[in-house]
This record gives C-alpha cells, sequence and structure tokens, in this order.
C-alpha cells in the first residue's frame, strides 16, 4: 500500500535523486572491477551503516543496485505490534547466495542488518529489527555476483526509538 | 555471571537449524535518559558462527537490530555432537564468546 | 470515594444479565458470592468472543487478534523472558547467607505453586501475593527485600511461574468474613471509575479487549494475570503484578498505589479467583 502524504512527496524525490546520482556512477566505470561484494570483504561495513537513505546504504554497501525478484521471500507483519521487535525473515530460491541484508528506508539510518552466507549455509535468515515509524521494508540478497529485492511495507503504531 | 549468548542448534538430517538470543542493550545513541542526556549507542556490530573451523554465518549489525538481538537460520555439514562457536564483539570493543553442541 | 453502583452495574451489565437468568441470588447486591461472580464473568468472556478457546485467554491481546498472534508466536520461539527465566532459577537456587533457600519458604519447594496465589492468610487477615511472600522469605532470611515491579522479583516469579505452566489458577475463599470482604474490596476497586480519564480497570479490560487504545491491543481481564510476569516491549524489559496494576493506572491518569497496598492485594484475589480453572501460562511476553 503506497500513502503519499506528508513528507513523503519530498522524501521519494530526493531517494530518486539518489539513485539516478548512482546509476550515473556506476555508468562512468564501465570498466571497472565489479563493485567489491558484501561477502567477499570481510571488514564491518561502516560507511554502509552511516547512510541515511536506503539508495545510499545500498549503493555503500553493494556499490549497484538491486533488480526485484519473486525469488526473495521477505516475510513482515503488516502491523507491527510494537516498532522496537518487529519479526523479520527471508527465505529465497536463489542459487550461490552470498550475502543477505535488511534496510528499513524511513529509519534515521536505512540499513539494519547484513547477514554474510557461507557455502552451504541455507540462504535465509530470521530476525528482529527496530522500525521507528511506518516504513519500506526492503531486503537485498546477493546471489552469484547479482542483487534481487523484495520490498513491503510495515505500518508501525508504537515507533522503536522511544523508551 | 551467565553467558550472553543463549544458542539452540538442532541437527535434522543433513540440516543444522541455529537460534540464537543475546543480551545486549542495542542503544541507538538517538534515545535520551530520565535526564534527558543522550544514551550512547552501544550495539553488536558483528556476530559470527563457526563450525568446524569455517565461518557459517556471519552478521553485521547496526543500532536498528533489537534490543536481546535474536537471529535464526540453517546451515549444512554438520552432524550431532559437533560444536559450535558462537562470538559477537560490540562498538565500544566488548566481546563474548560461547560454544554449542549440536543436538 | 462514592462506590459508583450504576456504573458496576453497566460495566458488567451483561455479566449480570447472563448470571440473573442462571443464578437469582446475584440480584441480592448485598450478599457476596464469588462463586458466581466467578462463573458470570467468565461467561461473559466466552459468550463475546465465542471463537476463543477457553484456556487461550491467558494470551492476553494474542487471543484477540491472528496478525499478532503470529508475532507472538515466532517470538516465542526464543523468547525475550528468557533471560529473566534463566536468572530467576538460578537465584532461586541459591542460598541466602544463612545457607537456606527460597525453597524453603514455601509449599512443595516453591515448585509449580504459583497457581495457589494469592492466597488470604486466615490468620494475619490479609492476601498473601507471591511477590510479597518472596520478600517477606528474603527478610525472615536477613535479606533486604526486592523492588516489586521488576528485575530480581520478575525474575524470581518468572521462574516459578514457568514451573507451574499449565497448572489450573486455582485460588481458595476461606470461610472467613475477611476474605469475602478482600474479595468484594477488589471487586470494587476494579470496577471503579478513576484519574483523569474516568476509566475503571473494566472499561479497558471488560468492555473493549480486541480493541485498540489509541496503538494498544486491549487485554482481556479474564486470565489477564495467569501471565504474569510479563515481558513488554514497551518496557523493554520485564515487569511483575504490581508493574501492571501501576502502570494502568498511571496510563489512565490516576494516581498508582504502592505496590503490594491492600487494595492491590485485593484486586489481584479477586481477578485471580476469577480466572479459577484456566492454565497458568506466565512468564508471558507482551508488546
Amino acid at each position: 500500500m503506497t500513502t503519499t502524504t506528508g513528507p513523503h512527496p519530498t522524501r521519494r524525490l530526493i531517494l530518486l535523486g539518489a539513485a539516478s546520482v548512482a546509476l550515473i556512477g556506476l555508468g562512468n566505470l564501465p570498466f571497472a572491477a565489479r563493485p567489491a561484494s558484501a561477502a567477499a570483504n570481510d571488514k564491518y561495513p561502516e560507511e554502509a551503516f552511516k547512510q541515511k537513505s536506503e539508495a545510499d546504504a545500498i549503493k555503500a554497501l553493494y556499490g549497484r543496485t538491486a533488480e526485484p525478484s519473486d525469488k526473495v521471500k521477505l516475510d513482515a507483519p503488516e502491523i507491527a505490534e510494537n516498532g522496537g521487535v518487529v519479526p523479520v525473515s527471508v527465505t529465497t530460491t536463489l542459487d550461490k547466495v552470498t550475502s543477505i541484508s535488511f534496510f528499513v528506508a524511513e529509519n534515521p539510518y536505512a540499513l539494519a542488518a547484513s547477514y554474510r552466507i557461507a557455502d552451504g549455509t541455507i540462504p535465509g535468515v530470521a530476525n528482529r529489527l527496530k522500525m521507528a515509524k511506518t516504513t519500506k521494508l526492503v531486503a537485498i540478497v546477493e546471489a552469484d555476483g547479482k542483487l534481487y529485492s523484495a520490498t513491503k511495507e510495515v505500518k508501525v503504531t508504537v515507533g522503536g526509538c522511544g523508551g | 555471571m551467565a553467558s550472553s549468548i543463549r544458542v539452540r542448534a538442532t541437527s535434522n538430517g543433513d540440516i543444522t537449524e541455529v537460534q540464537t538470543l543475546i543480551q545486549h542493550p542495542m542503544d541507538t545513541g538517538l534515545v535520551k535518559d530520565s535526564k534527558g542526556e543522550l544514551i550512547p549507542a552501544h550495539f553488536i556490530q558483528e556476530l559470527k558462527f563457526e563450525c568446524n573451523g569455517k565461518d557459517v554465518f556471519v552478521a553485521n549489525w547496526g543500532t536498528a537490530v533489537s534490543k536481546d538481538p535474536y537471529v535464526k537460520f540453517s546451515f549444512k555439514g554438520a552432524k550431532k555432537g559437533d560444536e559450535l562457536k558462537i562470538s559477537w564483539t560490540d562498538n565500544k570493543g566488548a566481546s563474548d564468546t560461547t560454544t554449542a553442541k549440536i543436538a | 470515594m462514592k462506590t459508583p453502583f450504576s456504573l458496576l452495574l453497566g460495566s458488567v451489565g451483561a455479566a449480570l444479565v447472563a448470571c440473573a437468568l442462571t443464578s437469582p441470588r446475584v440480584v441480592a447486591a448485598d450478599k457476596v458470592d464469588p462463586v458466581a461472580d466467578a462463573k458470570a464473568f467468565q461467561n461473559f468472556f466466552f459468550q463475546k468472543f465465542p471463537n476463543v478457546k477457553r484456556e487461550d485467554f491467558v494470551n492476553g491481546p494474542y487471543s484477540m487478534n491472528e496478525d499478532m498472534k503470529r508475532q507472538w508466536q515466532e517470538k516465542e520461539e526464543f523468547p525475550p523472558y528468557e533471560f529473566a527465566l534463566d536468572a530467576g532459577k538460578e537465584m532461586f537456587a541459591t542460598p541466602f547467607k544463612n545457607g537456606k533457600t527460597y525453597a524453603d519458604c514455601f509449599p512443595n519447594g516453591g515448585i509449580g505453586i504459583r497457581q495457589n496465589y494469592p492466597y488470604f492468610d486466615t490468620k494475619e487477615g490479609k492476601v498473601i501475593t507471591l511477590e510479597l511472600a518472596l520478600n517477606r522469605c528474603r527478610e525472615a532470611n536477613g535479606e533486604a527485600p526486592y523492588s516489586y515491579v521488576k528485575d530480581e522479583m520478575a525474575s524470581l516469579t518468572a521462574y516459578m511461574a514457568y514451573t507451574s505452566r499449565g497448572k489450573p489458577m486455582d485460588i481458595k475463599i476461606p470461610d472467613d468474613p475477611r476474605a469475602l470482604e478482600a474479595f468484594e474490596n477488589g471487586k470494587r476497586y476494579f470496577y471503579t471509575r478513576r484519574g483523569q480519564m474516568n476509566f475503571s480497570c473494566a472499561s479497558c479490560h471488560v468492555q473493549s479487549p480486541g480493541e485498540r487504545i489509541r496503538a494498544e491491543t486491549l487485554a482481556p481481564a479474564l486470565g489477564i494475570l495467569n501471565a504474569m510476569p510479563i515481558y513488554r516491549s514497551e518496557w523493554s524489559g520485564m515487569g511483575t503484578t504490581s508493574r501492571r496494576f501501576v502502570t494502568c493506572n498511571s496510563q489512565t491518569r490516576a494516581v498508582p498505589l504502592e505496590p503490594q497496598s491492600d487494595e492491590y492485594r485485593d484486586v489481584e484475589y479477586f481477578l485471580s479467583y476469577v480466572a479459577n480453572g484456566l492454565p497458568i501460562s506466565g512468564p508471558g511476553a507482551r508488546p
């Protein structure tokens, strides 16, 4: 469900802006090596966790954008009973999965968690996340070097950032 | 003091299901205490699961993971009785480690 | 404070009607009849929510809403009260400085007895809750009492509830006019409106379970204490029955009483008695 009230339209514009910058950025580097994948990099992705929008966070973490895929199954409640503890999980039928990440678009910092999936580990994870308010939730699965995403709207009536 | 890590690792055929709950405040750094002062960010950044000398699952977390974090995943290649080593480190440099036998 | 008789009738109107059909004694309002009260109370909920299984009422708001129930079931896979439960188990087994333990203070070593609390002490002439009994046990053994609302008290009661899970609530009202009076006092407190919002406990938990008040789904009063203590996401932590009463009062902008004051003990006695037969489900997890 998409309701565009309040600050949403402005925010959309900013997000679109950021995304196009990212695309141009990639376009300018056609022969550059494949951006380092999260899975190939053992370091804590400090920069990605500092990004405010999910587009910037995805860019900082993966260096490229994801395409929506129905092979990524994102499970989250429609209405969170409490934004402080929202059970969220991802499963996928994709092969060669190396990482799974969660982005909560309306949080102060969009990237919530990123998991490195080893060879032989089932590509799926369940965890509990905080959501500041009603938000778009994005899950990205990195498989065989490509990014696939699933998106869901979660309504939050009691925020996860209060006491 | 008991470990901050609770683990349930159960084997079902070739697949081992792992559930973990960790006691940690996961403070965002954006919430004020009762005196109106910001509680500094304090959160686990990395949580690692190791089995038979191999990292099977590594979590990188920010402040948006819930207090007393929970995570569930499954992996192949282990059997009942194998040891699973779980360790975390947080942004203040604190850490904890535990091992669990796969049941 | 005047007893708002008409309000009392209003909020349990359906219950009274239901029970007037089967038991004309209730019409005589000056007679205290806990058996008839408990029956009417339970029937009111069973009729209001015919699709909720009887033993499910002890799961609070989760018995009222499928989407919430699913979130709860996911949480229960590794419940947030796990740490309190472990701490309580360890505390329970750890001897006091004098070498005695909690087990020495309770029947059956304190295991599987949660369903018998609170009870009416005919010597003292008062209601004794589990929280009160735990602190008395500590003081009798030369230890400082714990805060009634959270932390250690919640951990200890979590463990004691856990060892009693599934056992039907079994509160007795002895043949003692003071016990009947305590029950009646608790009932009066439960149905009396108070505070700036002019709410009684029943306004929310009898009239409106399953409805939202602001963002929260209200729990049914029936079996509400069977789940205590609880981990509330809203509190980011554990709370006891005392904490629940205090927050109920403050959320309706009434002045909370002291934990374990006579009125709170009596209302716990009343609410537990009318839930007789429903299983202990504590410790619980709540939004």
